[in-house]
């Protein structure tokens, strides 16, 4: 099968690259990219370790054919890091909260809570279990990942007043 | 799990789409919000050797809400569904019915078109359509055609769409004001399909009545609407279970389907009435 150019932003940088078409988007990010953060879990659309945020939307890239997102962009758990490498508020109050005990699940919760932070900043602890419904936590962690998305709601919502 | 290769097209509109669909005929697919399709690729059960992407074309997207009538086009997803407002004001049904659709990543992708063309009989949408009396608009190499819901399953997976044709936009008649409706489905887990699922509308006289994953196309009965109609809720229900055809499964056997179905459609009278005015 002849290859694909695609070219996107991946955690706000530029790349190009050659693919067959019907490769997934977590494989060129893990393989071709290096980008190793979404994790490949059950593979077939219901764990949601493999999350990224493509234009704006929450998405199982292993469900996206790469083809499919030339021209996307894309943000990764690794572009959730604040610029000098710290973790982010979201990825911090994870830490804090213990909002992880393995770790599989934890990039793909976390890409996933920064977008539902997105839409709805203040969310009630009930609409953040509704929406996190599409990523699974096998060590059933989710009291403290609960916890930690609405503490990173307090503290995003408290860094934005104080900027206003 | 890698899918078979394939040819990428990626077209700008329905012409160009429908003209690599006539070239390559039952080899070519096309690929909508792909959560239905693009894990049978990579299980191997689907293999199409050229795929349509429909993501760049314009026109299948957008929803109108008219005076009489609500059009929604094809590539629109559940989340645009869920997040339109004047949508929610109009068909309110829609937005009850698409929150239960899967989990918030699928409802990125997954869109409307797809889910009505697919012919999946665990699809939440085609039993919504049928209860709403929507038609469909296919477009294919002669132009277009209008399709009701009520008239376009006729298998599972099979329907009145012809390979060369195209599902472009929902057309959906609004209900009366004071019109009462729910959606309610039950389901065993998040992202699980309907153990059952109902679609009811009820009016000054008027009722309308489907049911989802409960035969090997969407129910609506002529029967159970008339008598819900009348008003007569058991008459209904029994019309309803008569006209469905549940097989046993890993959701449970025939028996208890049947009693699922009824447990679902009674909730989702009772919902509707409590709306109506």
């Amino acid at each position: 099968m002849s290859k694909t150019h695609v070219k996107l932003k991946v955690n706000g940088r530029e790349v190009e690259g050659l693919a067959e078409p019907r490769m997934l988007l977590i494989h060129f990010l893990r393989e071709e990219l290096g980008i190793t953060g979404p994790h490949i879990g059950c593979e077939t659309s219901h764990c949601g370790a493999c999350t990224v945020d493509m234009d704006g939307r929450s998405v199982k890239s292993c469900t996206v054919f790469v083809a499919q997102a030339n021209g996307a962009e894309i943000t990764t758990v690794e572009g959730l890091a604040n610029p000098d490498g710290s973790l982010g508020v979201i990825q911090e109050k994870f830490r804090e909260h213990h909002g992880l005990q393995c770790g599989f699940c934890t990039p793909g919760m976390i890409t996933r809570a920064h977008r539902l932070l997105q839409e709805n900043p203040n969310p009630t602890e009930e609409e953040v279990r509704f929406g996190i419904a599409g990523n699974l936590c096998r060590c059933t962690g989710y009291q403290n990942i609960v916890k930690a998305i609405m503490a990173a709601a307090a503290e995003l919502n408290a860094a934005k007043e104080a900027a206003e | 799990m890698i899918p078979a290769g394939f040819a990428y097209h990626r077209p700008a509109d329905v012409a160009s789409a429908i003209a690599v669909l006539q070239e390559h005929g039952d080899e070519a697919r096309v690929l909508a919000g792909g959560h239905s399709l693009i894990p049978m690729m990579k299980l191997r059960m689907a293999a199409p050797a050229h795929l349509v992407d429909l993501q760049d074309i314009a026109e299948l997207r957008g929803i109108e809400i008219g005076a009489d009538a609500v059009t929604i086009g094809a590539m629109v997803t559940q989340h645009d569904l869920i997040a339109h407002e004047g949508l929610a004001e109009a068909l309110p049904i829609i937005r009850e019915a698409a929150l239960q659709i899967a989990d918030p990543q699928v409802r990125y992708k997954g869109t409307i078109g797809g889910n009505v063309a697919n012919g999946d009989p665990g699809n939440d949408m085609p039993g919504l359509m049928q209860c709403l009396d929507a038609t469909y608009t296919l477009a294919g190499p002669d132009g277009t055609r209008e399709v009701k819901a009520r008239e376009f399953y006729e298998a599972a997976y099979f329907t009145a769409r012809e390979d060369d044709e195209i599902l472009t936009r929902i057309t959906i008649p609004r209900p009366a004001a004071g019109t009462g409706w729910a959606y309610e489905k039950v389901k065993r887990k998040i992202g699980d399909y309907a153990t059952a699922a109902a679609a009811v509308l009820v009016g000054k006289g008027t009722a309308s009545v489907a049911m989802t994953n409960l035969a090997d196309t969407p129910v609506w009965s002529e029967a159970a609407s008339a008598a819900l109609a009348a008003g007569d809720v058991e008459g209904c229900v029994a019309a309803m279970l008569e006209a469905i055809d549940p097989v046993e499964d890993n959701r449970g056997p025939v028996a208890f389907k049947k009693h699922a179905a009824g447990v679902v459609l009674r909730r989702a009278i009772a919902r509707a009435q409590s709306r109506a005015g």
